[in-house]
């Protein structure tokens, strides 16, 4: 426990250190908003919720490929070697996993309030649409760090992130979208159960999967 | 020749397949007519690569036990051919749609699951040649296919159930084996899948077989004196 609390302290210490990183990130979320927005416009009132809302989820899975594509590959070669040699491989999974929910919380949570504040807010149901918001954050992080763990070991680490990371995150990105337009629509929340229920299966699954063949990976 | 008997069985049975299901006698349906035999091919074929990937994500989690080649390869063997059965069952399925749903490619649930685990094992393909060491190679591509394996099962089982599907016993449609009453299709469809899967795993060991005498050659060339390679590689 103790372990990974100084993994997580340690992460966030590396990012704040190196701010350009996390406002680079910022930026991005911010430009590419603004960049849809403004490309929206040219045909005004166009935007249906059912656009609105997978084009704000867009936005959010390609966020979350950038942010934590870095989080394996900015670590030098020796300075894994040195964690490699004073902290388990599963505590250091865990670690990566709950410090990218987190960036991804933060991410998500800022890109929301400038999404809503230049495209407007059709929302109904605020509270389950932050639901599907966390969910989903915690979901991309789960899932995107392991593969991330997987393409920093190979060569062309950019291209292989996305294309190892499109196709299985989609079944939690079609999910994500269906809830979040549930929260849209402002239906009652009962009808939302069943999809929170396999995002946090499908959530559950990844981070055990990750938890089990995290050493594996780590060894190579 | 003892070991052979397997192969004489699958070819027997695809024999029977083909011909019971080309000629036999089936069940009159609507809209289905003649066009319901496709289920001898296209649903035993999706069968055969469930449990082809399946025996590929066993033989990936022995490796991460054993770290022994062969165990990687059976493992690539076994993915590739499953790759191979996703898209014959494509091809089938799509040929069918054409005639019953209207629509080589209806936007049905199912389907594009299926063609989102075509990119999972297209992408496991090219991670697997993306790397230079052999080792290195098998431990990671064994990791990303029992990874994929468990996201690919809740997307063709789970997802396609919750929605409304064309595809027989999803959203509320009667499957299969409400038009066959009399059992007469099973006769062809189990022998079909066991068939299926038969030859699905001889080409899979055919494969990681060559795989094997590659590696001796390469590891009998490399013992070689440097001035002889040449005439054994040529």
């Amino acid at each position: 426990m103790q372990e990974l609390k100084t993994l997580i302290w340690k992460e966030i210490a590396l990012e704040w250190r190196q701010r350009y990183a996390v406002s680079g990130m910022l930026l991005y979320v911010g430009s590419t908003i603004f960049v849809c927005y403004l490309s929206f416009k040219v045909n005004q009132n166009d935007l249906t919720p059912i656009v609105w809302n997978t084009l704000f989820w867009i936005i959010m899975l390609f966020t979350a490929v950038n942010a934590i594509a870095k989080s394996f590959a900015q670590e030098r070669l020796g300075r894994l070697l040195y964690y490699y040699s004073i902290a388990s491989p599963r505590a250091i999974i865990v670690s990566k996993i709950i410090y990218n929910s987190l960036l991804m919380l933060v991410l998500a949570g800022i890109g929301f309030g400038f999404y809503v504040f230049v495209m407007g807010n059709p929302v109904d149901d605020l509270g389950l649409y932050i639901i599907s918001i966390i969910l989903g954050s915690l979901g991309f992080a789960s899932v995107l760090t392991m593969v991330a763990g997987i393409a920093s070991k190979a060569e062309n680490s950019a291209t292989l992130m996305a294309v190892l990371s499109f196709p299985i995150i989609l079944p939690m990105l079609l999910m994500v979208m269906k809830l979040a337009k549930n929260a849209l629509d402002g239906l009652d929340r009962s009808v939302s159960l069943d999809e929170i229920g396999i995002l946090l299966a499908i959530d559950a699954i990844v981070i055990a999967l990750s938890y089990m063949l995290f050493p594996y990976l780590w060894r190579s | 020749m003892k070991k052979a008997w397997w192969k004489v069985l699958t070819v027997v049975i695809l024999a029977y397949v083909i011909f019971q299901g080309l000629l036999g006698t089936v069940p009159r349906q609507p809209i289905l007519n003649e066009t319901i035999r496709n289920l001898y091919f296209h649903v035993t074929m999706w069968f055969a690569m469930i449990t082809v990937l399946l025996v590929s994500m066993v033989f990936a989690i022995r490796y991460l036990r054993s770290n022994s080649a062969i165990d990687d390869d059976k493992s690539a063997a076994f993915a590739k051919v499953g790759v191979m059965f996703g898209i014959l069952g494509c091809v089938t399925g799509s040929l069918w749609a054409n005639f019953t749903w209207g629509d080589p490619w209806p936007n049905d649930p199912k389907l594009n699951s299926a063609a989102v685990g075509m990119l999972i094992y297209f992408a496991y393909l090219l991670l697997r040649s993306s790397f230079e060491d052999e080792q290195r190679r098998a431990r990671i591509s064994a990791v990303y296919n029992i990874f994929a394996f468990f996201v690919f099962m809740p997307l063709i089982f789970v997802l396609p159930r919750l929605t409304d599907s064309l595809h027989p016993g999803n959203g509320g449609n009667p499957g299969f084996s409400s038009i066959d009453l009399d059992g007469q299709m099973r006769m062809v469809f189990y022998p079909a899948v066991i068939g299926w899967t038969l030859l699905g795993t001889w080409i899979a060991s055919i494969r990681y077989r060559l795989k094997v005498i590659q590696r001796t050659q390469e590891e009998r060339v490399a013992e070689l004196p440097v001035g002889q390679r040449s005439t054994v590689n040529g």
